[in-house]
């Protein structure tokens, strides 16, 4: 193999030459590595950030935007959130344990970076269809590595979702959310100042662990499985017990007002964590790789700065304060090591003191590099990030779009038995977040299987207990999107908000996770294109900020590109947390009502594609003014514990929300008014199942009026049978037994 | 006199705040305890909260019985005070052989974090001297190793010292005779997989815990 070494490393020609002319010469193997992470897709958005500037992310609440490690906004009560979501996808498809769970302990540092501490995880999970043995290793492998880092590492997963579906066999999507909280007055940004600072590294050694990550596996598509296996060392080993540690001791730090900066490690590991803060910060950095603290002997320069070995993080000092971060570091048993110091002029450079004399250890100290050693690399650190290339890719609608447009659902057979394509689309997601410690820190007044979870909002200082409470939810559907990613999208964020409704909460800021497939294909940047404009056009609408975001490109396996999947997270604030939300369980004698009403369009519906396959069609429409009063008269219905249960509908229709109400509460429904298979399975946007006390009925009847929202009254909760009169009737056991049979045939899986 | 309440943090530790919450809803006073402190100062009881100390690395609460304020603790305990372990912290105080048999890993090889409902065994113990045997009480559960396995012979005995304080109604884990907690023959040492201080407050679901954390401040 004759490849350029550019090549090898992931650059095109063009780029390298780009950085040639930067430099005004050849750059070396080292300076070529660290451009090489720094311009890939991961850590440079360069598809991408062209389209992600039309998202509105401003709002009076927002403290910081997307740009930084995490978005952090003012939930009041001198209380400030951080939250982030990213993708962990392809280390996740290649070794699924370690994939995941680093994954998890990625996003981790990126909350506790901004000074906050990680309160919540959720996670978004997608897989090939659990028939497949390797889909059903991958998912087992993706829990089990949640389950075992998240646990360890003190941080409860408190909700997310799961899909299975053939659009991802070969592909998983790991997507995890981290929510973190902090005084409001204690933001820390990730920047460096102050010449003369030093920069402490502190966590685990480095080793030879997810080299090139960023480049190798997250830029580019999977071939077959013996590609697959050479990439494995690419993919990083995690250790939830050192991260425990890493999170008490930088918290520690940041109380103790010690740290001027803070960066975690993460993809392109010290190359980005030092460019990133010098460069924030408008300063430079000279860096010593002999002072970096190694797991194995002979680690080439060039793989001692872009290593991905996780738990670590690269903390900015006042030389004076270096004796006390040191004594803070020791007493959580955590290494700390000065590699770097802040220098004036703007240049990263790469020096290597293993020959130098440096200052000796005073009492257990380690040494402070003279930081006179060789040069071994040296370029603008600015450059890594802002100079990095920006593409605006082709575009390109499906050339079968206005057929596909007409081909809709509607022209589908219709089932042979109702029944048994409502069960098909039934099963119960518990066997997955019974693994995951979905309570710790006693906040989590509503978690796993619901709508949306819900969390008492405590002082992050004082632990006072404020009365508020927060509430989350993280939402994808790649059917929707499959359709129609605009129109999809827009649905998506739509039925976020409908979710946070549901618990009482009111929408506060997004984050999303943008998973599409090759940027090189036209079709797919259109799609990408479109899905930004829809998130935008909904957040807009909604008055959401998009606080931050993480795109994943290159889903794809064997020529075959995901369905469009981007998944937001919603975060909202529920203005008195007095009671528990309804939630989805009934109870016997309560009247079942649907709040909104939308069409019976099946198109971009779970039942047109998981029982024929079908993807094409026009989505029902989406009226902004109608949702956001059915969102506001639910949310108010609740907060006024008017509802017994409460349940949006979305994916698989009003038939799933109604088997899943009546399956959870153990109580049957007998109902009417639903006259076909296309009124059960419709997906329109805008509706939400509401048990009611018949007491209660007239009032909340009188308070939809107000709202100028549609009610419908279906049924009634009774019984040990589900009966839809002239549609369907099933004993309710039979739906519990097929619900609660685990990784079922079914493929989405609300936690 | 409100009763301190010393709760031990290990590295890897990650209950303490909860438990210290919780022990304040009940009147009670919580005070963090560091692992290589070497004394309690002048706590009334002691709590080994739930986590993974020391990464459960090895074997869960095998490094933990070395850390140094574990000497303290088995000199209170040898002394009467009382010592709650609490999921990992019951781990840690079988391998301290404060208490007997060892937990195992769950049956279905696992990881649990859900619901479970107790019923009260023993009121000989410092958590439920003011329940009644019978008594359910609605607790989770959160271990992948809650699953109680210990000789015949000890077995005998925890069932004639009345040691077993608490089982579980549905079996989750495969634990021996349904056990979720046990005392030791003074009633002073307590261990249990389920978490109380994850049912102290209404908008949890259950309050129940708080039972057995009142039983734990107010003394005698």
């Amino acid at each position: 193999m004759n490849e350029p070494l550019h090549r090898s490393l992931g650059l095109t020609d063009e780029e390298a030459e780009a950085i040639e002319k930067l430099l005004n010469r050849p750059p070396n193997h080292l300076e070529l590595a660290m451009y090489a992470v720094m311009w890939s897709e991961h850590c440079s958005y360069k598809s991408s950030r062209l389209h992600l500037r039309r998202l509105p992310t401003e709002a009076p609440w927002v403290l910081v935007g997307p740009g930084e490690n995490a978005g952090v906004v003012d939930v009041g009560d001198g209380i400030a959130a951080a939250i982030r979501i990213e993708s962990h996808n392809h280390p996740s498809a290649i070794e699924p344990y370690q994939g995941a769970a680093t994954g998890v302990g990625g996003i981790l540092r990126d909350i506790f970076t901004m000074g906050a501490r990680p309160i919540a995880v959720m996670d978004s999970l997608r897989f090939g269809r659990p028939e497949d043995p390797r889909s059903r290793w991958i998912a087992e492998g993706v829990v089990s590595g949640i389950s075992g880092y998240g646990n360890a590492v003190g941080v409860p997963t408190v909700g997310g979702e799961t899909v299975f579906d053939e659009t991802y066999s070969g592909n998983p999507l790991v997507n995890v959310l981290c929510l973190g909280l902090m005084p409001a007055d204690r933001l820390v940004l990730g920047q460096a100042s102050g010449e003369g600072n030093l920069a402490v590294l502190l966590g685990a050694s480095t080793g030879r662990d997810g080299i090139g990550g960023v480049s190798v596996l997250a830029s580019a598509s999977f071939g077959d499985e013996e590609e697959e296996a050479e990439k494995r060392p690419s993919v990083q080993v995690g250790d939830p017990f050192e991260e425990k540690r890493l999170i008490e001791a930088c918290l520690a730090l940041l109380d103790a007002g010690l740290v001027v900066g803070i960066q975690d490690l993460g993809g392109a590991g010290l190359t980005c964590a030092t460019s990133e803060t010098a460069s924030r910060g408008g300063v430079g950095m000279d860096v010593d790789v002999a002072a970096v603290p190694r797991r194995e002997p002979g680690m080439a320069p060039f793989e001692v700065l872009t290593s991905e070995s996780q738990e670590r993080m690269l903390a900015i000092v006042a030389p004076d304060g270096l004796d006390d971060v040191l004594a803070i570091c020791d007493r959580w048993d955590v290494q700390a090591s000065v590699v770097g110091r802040v220098t004036g002029g703007g240049q990263l450079r790469v020096r290597d003191g293993s020959s130098g004399p440096s200052i000796p250890a005073s009492a257990g100290r380690s040494p402070v590099p003279a930081f006179d050693g060789p040069v071994l690399g040296e370029l603008p650190a600015a450059s890594l990030h802002e100079e990095a290339p920006l593409y605006d890719r082709p575009r390109r609608r499906p050339s079968d779009w206005e057929a596909a447009r007409a081909d809709t659902a509607g022209n589908l057979p219709p089932p042979a038995d109702v029944g048994t394509d409502l069960l098909s689309l039934l099963s119960d997601p518990s066997w997955i977040y019974r693994q995951y410690d979905h309570m710790l820190f006693c906040n989590t007044v509503f978690g796993p299987g619901g709508d949306a979870t819900v969390l008492r909002l405590k002082h992050p200082a004082s632990g006072a207990d404020t009365g508020r409470g927060l509430a989350l939810t993280t939402d994808g559907n790649h059917h929707w999107c499959a359709v129609d990613p605009r129109t999809g999208t827009a649905m998506t964020v739509a039925e976020a908000v409908l979710n946070l409704a549901c618990v009482g909460a009111r929408p506060l800021a997004l984050v999303n996770c943008l998973n599409f497939g090759n940027p090189e294909h036209p079709e797919v940047m259109w799609q990408f294109s479109e899905a930004v404009d829809g998130m935008a056009e909904a957040c807009e609408a909604f008055g959401i900020p998009v606080v931050g975001g993480n795109v994943s490109l290159y889903n794809e396996s064997n020529g075959h590109n995901i369905d469009p999947t981007p998944v937001i997270g919603l975060l909202g604030v529920i203005d008195s947390l007095t009671r528990v939300p309804p939630g989805l369980a009934w109870s016997d004698g309560d009247r079942v009502i649907v709040l909104g009403e939308g069409a019976p369009e099946l198109s971009g519906s779970r039942w047109a594609a998981s029982t024929a396959g079908h993807k094409r069609g026009r989505l029902p429409e989406l009226d902004y003014e109608k949702h956001r009063r059915v969102a506001g008269l639910v949310a108010g219905l609740v907060a006024d514990d008017r509802l017994s249960a409460v349940h949006d509908v979305s994916s698989g229709g009003l038939g799933v929300a109604l088997a899943e109400m009546a399956v959870v509460s153990d109580v049957g429904f007998r109902g009417a008014r639903i006259h076909d298979h296309a009124e059960l399975f419709s997906e329109a946007p805008s509706r939400v199942v509401a048990a009611v006390d018949p007491e209660l009925l007239p009032e909340v009847e009188e308070a939809a009026a107000a709202s100028g929202v549609a009610v419908t009254r279906i049924g009634l909760a009774t019984g040990g049978r589900f009966a839809i009169k002239g549609l369907l009737d099933l004993e309710l056991a039979a739906i519990a037994d097929r619900w609660r049979s685990p990784m079922s045939g079914s493929e989405d899986q609300a936690q | 006199m409100t009763t301190k309440v010393g709760v031990v943090v290990f590295p890897g530790s990650n209950c303490e705040q909860d438990v210290v919450e919780a022990v304040g809803t009940v009147g009670g006073s919580g005070e963090l305890l560091w692992h290589k402190d070497t004394c309690l100062g002048d706590v009334d009881a002691v709590v080994l909260p739930g986590g993974f100390a020391h990464g459960d690395y090895l074997r869960t609460g095998a490094m933990a019985r070395f850390s140094p304020i574990m000497g303290a603790v088995e000199r209170f305990a040898r002394d009467g005070g009382p010592v709650v372990g609490i999921c990992n912290g019951f781990q840690i105080l079988t391998e301290a052989q404060l208490l007997p048999g060892a937990l195992y890993k769950n049956r279905g090889l696992k990881f649990l974090c859900q619901p479970a409902v107790l019923r009260v065994e023993s009121m000989d113990s410092v958590l439920t001297r003011g329940l009644t045997v019978g008594d359910e009480l609605n607790i989770p559960i959160n271990h992948f190793e809650g699953n109680f396995i210990c000789s015949e012979r000890v077995l005998d005995q925890l069932r004639e010292k009345n040691q077993i304080v608490f089982t579980y109604r549905d079996n989750p884990n495969g634990t021996t005779a349904d056990i979720a907690g046990i005392c030791n023959e003074n009633g002073n040492v307590v261990g249990m997989m389920p978490h109380p201080e994850r049912a102290a407050h209404p908008l949890l679901g259950s309050t129940d815990g708080a039972l057995l954390l009142k039983g734990l401040v107010s003394g005698d």
